[in-house]
């Protein structure tokens, strides 16, 4: 993974695969080719006075963005996947000619998995750099540490993960799914289809887990009619999962409702193997288990498992087949992409339709056009911003397979509408 | 290891040589630094500076008195824990928070299905208490350690071992309690100071003159137990324990003083962090930050008073201006200047000062004085 890091490198690999889209461009409606070389194509654009009234690093030419993950640290290995999606995304969209005729930059810094980190350089990028948005973090804890500092310095963050909800701002998109939206649906599938009644819940021990689990449960005993046969927590980095999967073994719950993250992951599917427990048989339904996951547990451990996710790499729809052909040619055949790299994907898209939306790049003006942006071409299908500044989302059931990915087995016909504060579930 | 010998008949704990580095060391901050330096820039400078309590409490301790604590994170935590509780308390008025199922108590309590305010939390509605716990709370914590470690003769190595298990600790017992605690995020989103607002550009200004001067007190401070019988005491026991023993001191009083006091002058330091810097988290407590904070007084020279503020200063700039640069390269980076700075200069900054240029400045800058080069910290 680490191959693809390389900053210089990849930066002059970037401008040449530039070039090369731009030769092989012309057919495409948007601009003719030309344009895009001379600068008469800037002519055309907005006066940069017009669409910047606030002092952002918007020239004639040029927008300036920031990315905000951890490259280094702990959760470098989860978050690459999401600076590669972002990279990709502004890479097209400036092969298309840009924001309001201006091509995009981007600034990236590291947050190095380290929260204090995170908030040091976004204030960075918003009063140093005065970059229009930002796409970054991943953890619930680093957006917690930024959140302040976006609402301070009035910046505008598209968060990709899916997360526990309870949060709304003014100044971020949350491109991924807030907990109902992932967990609801998922539930009454697995009561459906399995007559599911008891579940063991699972999780790591910090506030996503936490609040999911705590949805979950009031989903299962209120609306199910179902019980909860144990709720268990873990450490982050936790490795022993000997104790709990004996008391699964003994309860015989119809489920095991699933959050661990990380690198606990690894250990808790490796145990479950040998103790004996046939996930074939034995269903399980995990929240935090997507390709990028997957890949560290090895398929075989985890192969039979269900996983309730937003988007699987393995979705048959033209978009995400252009969007994976696109992201193997830029990071390599063997990456994988998971349901956070897509939402990440989306993070660049969304706010170039919403500053053309809004015809300027004020952060304001921004926040305000964002509900009701759609975006058709999205990988995972049709998305669009809720006033809340979440997405209306489709859920997706897959069953993972042993060579890592995942079959779709389940897809909710309508798209959920996002409801970060779900009234009967606090 | 040689130490400088207090001149006889000496009545001010302050040589010459000491007032000229503080004021140099004052002027930097106060004057140049705020005059060159953007806001931005300026609020960086003031969030380095709260290490510098650490740093300055690790001279004393380690440099000093020969005790290596790697758990100094533990007390930075805990002061700057006390601090974000108090503000955290002030941000989570009943208005601000009516959309909870219990207004009136932190957000992250009410995720957690806490209905009421927690015991533990009670006295930080009071800031007056607050400002005693930050400075007791550490210092209790800390006597304890060290009155149990230093009463066995447990030292050296061990008790390092004891300190660093300590932080990991703490961190687990914050991550594991965060109904109580806020968990892995930490406290954040802290807003006012009896309803002054903390976030402007120039409450972050005010912030760092008092950093500043804080600071610049603690230095006297540390001056002054360095200067007293205590810090010769301290300088005996580091080269031979056992000869203080025999002369009838009790080694172990005079340890768990010097621990505390720098648990405290570290938990200074934390408090003065949350302030700035908006939030608290265990990402400061742990060993990973505690190691960083010997880093830094061994860069600026641990038996440097001033060189340690220095050597902090020039860590965490380098740490800044090299993420910035080369985002996916600059761990590298910061691990080659770590390694350069003990295989070229052991004694830190400090020493490169002292070897290289003091001689050269005549006798006011004495080849004694323990100051170190200023660094390049203005852009």
């Amino acid at each position: 993974m680490s191959s693809h890091n390389d900053g210089s490198d990849n930066f002059s690999s970037t401008r040449r695969r530039l070039l090369k889209g731009l030769a092989a461009l012309p057919a495409a409606p948007l601009l003719s080719s030309t344009a895009l070389f001379s600068s008469s194509a800037f002519a055309q654009a907005p006066a940069t006075s017009a669409v910047n009234t606030t002092g952002l690093a918007v020239t004639d030419t040029e927008v300036t963005v920031g990315i905000l993950h951890s490259v280094t640290g702990t959760m470098a290995i989860s978050e690459t996947g999401s600076v590669q999606a972002e990279k990709l995304a502004i890479e097209q969209i400036n092969a298309m000619g840009g924001v309001l005729g201006r091509k995009i930059k981007f600034i990236q810094e590291d947050g190095a998995s380290d929260w204090p980190t995170f908030a040091e350089k976004a204030k960075k990028l918003l009063v140093n750099d005065k970059v229009a948005a930002v796409m970054g973090c991943w953890t619930s804890a680093s957006r917690k540490a930024v959140l302040p500092v976006f609402e301070q310095y009035n910046g505008m963050l598209y968060y990709p993960t899916f997360y526990e909800g309870l949060e709304q701002s003014k100044n971020v998109i949350y491109t991924g799914q807030e907990a109902t939206q992932q967990i609801l649906a998922g539930l009454d599938w697995v009561n459906k289809t399995k007559g599911a009644k008891s579940f063991y819940l699972i999780g790591s021990d910090y506030i996503w887990p936490r609040t999911s689990m705590k949805i979950a449960r009031k989903h299962i005993e209120a609306h199910l009619g179902g019980k909860v046969a144990g709720e268990e927590y873990f450490p982050l980095g936790h490795t022993q999962f000997n104790s709990v999967i004996n008391k699964i073994k003994l309860t015989k719950p119809d489920v095991i409702y699933c959050a661990v993250v990380g690198g606990s992951n690894v250990a808790f599917y490796k145990q479950l193997k040998a103790a004996g427990i046939d996930l074939s048989k034995q269903t399980l339904l995990t929240i935090s288990v997507t390709e990028d996951e997957i890949d560290g547990i090895g398929g075989d451990n985890i192969a039979g498992a269900y996983s309730c996710m937003k988007y699987f790499q393995s979705l048959d729809n033209p978009n995400n087949k252009d969007f994976v052909a696109a992201f193997k040619k830029m990071w390599g055949e063997k990456t994988v992409i998971g349901d956070v790299t897509q939402a990440a994907y989306l993070g660049p898209w969304l706010w170039k339709m919403t500053v053309e939306k809004a015809g300027s790049f004020d952060v304001d003006k921004i926040a305000e056009a964002s509900p009701g942006i759609e975006f058709t071409k999205a990988p995972e299908g049709y998305v669009k911003i809720h006033p809340n500044h979440h997405l209306w989302s489709k859920t997706r059931v897959g069953q993972a397979q042993l060579d890592g990915q995942f079959k779709v087995v389940f897809e909710t016909p309508d798209l959920i509408e996002p409801d970060p504060f779900p009234k009967g579930y606090q | 290891m040689t130490t400088s010998a207090p001149t006889s008949g000496r009545t001010f704990f302050l040589r010459p040589q000491d007032m000229i580095g503080i004021a140099i060391l004052a002027i930097l901050l106060v004057v140049v630094l705020p005059l060159t330096l953007d806001n931005f820039r300026l609020q960086f400078v003031g969030k380095y500076l709260t290490y510098a309590f650490v740093a300055l409490g690790l001279v004393l301790c380690w440099g000093y008195a020969g005790i290596l604590s790697l758990g100094q994170g533990v007390f930075f935590g805990l002061g700057g824990y006390c601090m974000a509780m108090f503000l955290k308390l002030e941000a989570s008025s009943v208005e601000n928070t009516k959309i909870q199922t219990t207004p009136g108590i932190p957000d992250f309590m009410d995720w957690n299905q806490i209905t009421e305010l927690p015991l533990m939390w009670q006295p930080f509605n009071n800031l007056g208490l607050t400002i005693v716990a930050v400075i007791l709370v550490p210092a209790l914590f800390a006597f304890i350690v060290g009155f149990a470690m230093f009463k066995r003769r447990v030292g050296g190595v061990y008790f390092a071992i004891i300190t660093q298990a300590l932080a990991a600790i703490l961190t687990i017992l914050i991550v594991g309690q965060q109904g109580y605690t806020g968990g892995i995020n930490g406290i954040t989103d802290l807003r006012t100071l009896h309803g002054w607002d903390i976030r402007t550009d120039a409450a972050k200004t005010i912030l760092y003159f008092v950093c500043v001067g804080l600071l610049i007190a603690c230095i006297l401070l540390a001056y002054y137990v360095k200067s007293s019988k205590l810090g010769r005491i301290l300088v005996a026991m580091r080269d031979k324990e056992d000869r203080v023993r025999f002369s009838g001191y009790d080694v172990a009083s005079f340890k768990v003083f010097v621990f505390c006091l720098a648990a405290s002058l570290s938990a200074i330091g934390g408090a003065m962090f949350t302030l700035q810097v908006g939030f608290m988290s265990p990402s400061f407590v742990g060993i990973v930050p505690s190691i960083e904070m010997v880093i830094y007084t061994a860069v600026g020279g641990r038996l440097s008073i001033l060189g340690a503020i220095y050597g902090t200063l020039l860590v965490n700039w380098a740490k800044t201006s090299f993420s910035e640069s080369f985002p996916e390269l600059w761990l590298f980076g910061l691990g080659g200047l770590f390694i350069a700075v003990v295989l070229i200069f052991p004694n830190g900054l400090a020493g490169l000062w002292q070897t290289y240029v003091a001689p050269r400045l005549g006798p006011l800058f004495g080849g004694s004085a323990k100051r170190a080069a200023a660094p390049a910290v203005a852009e």
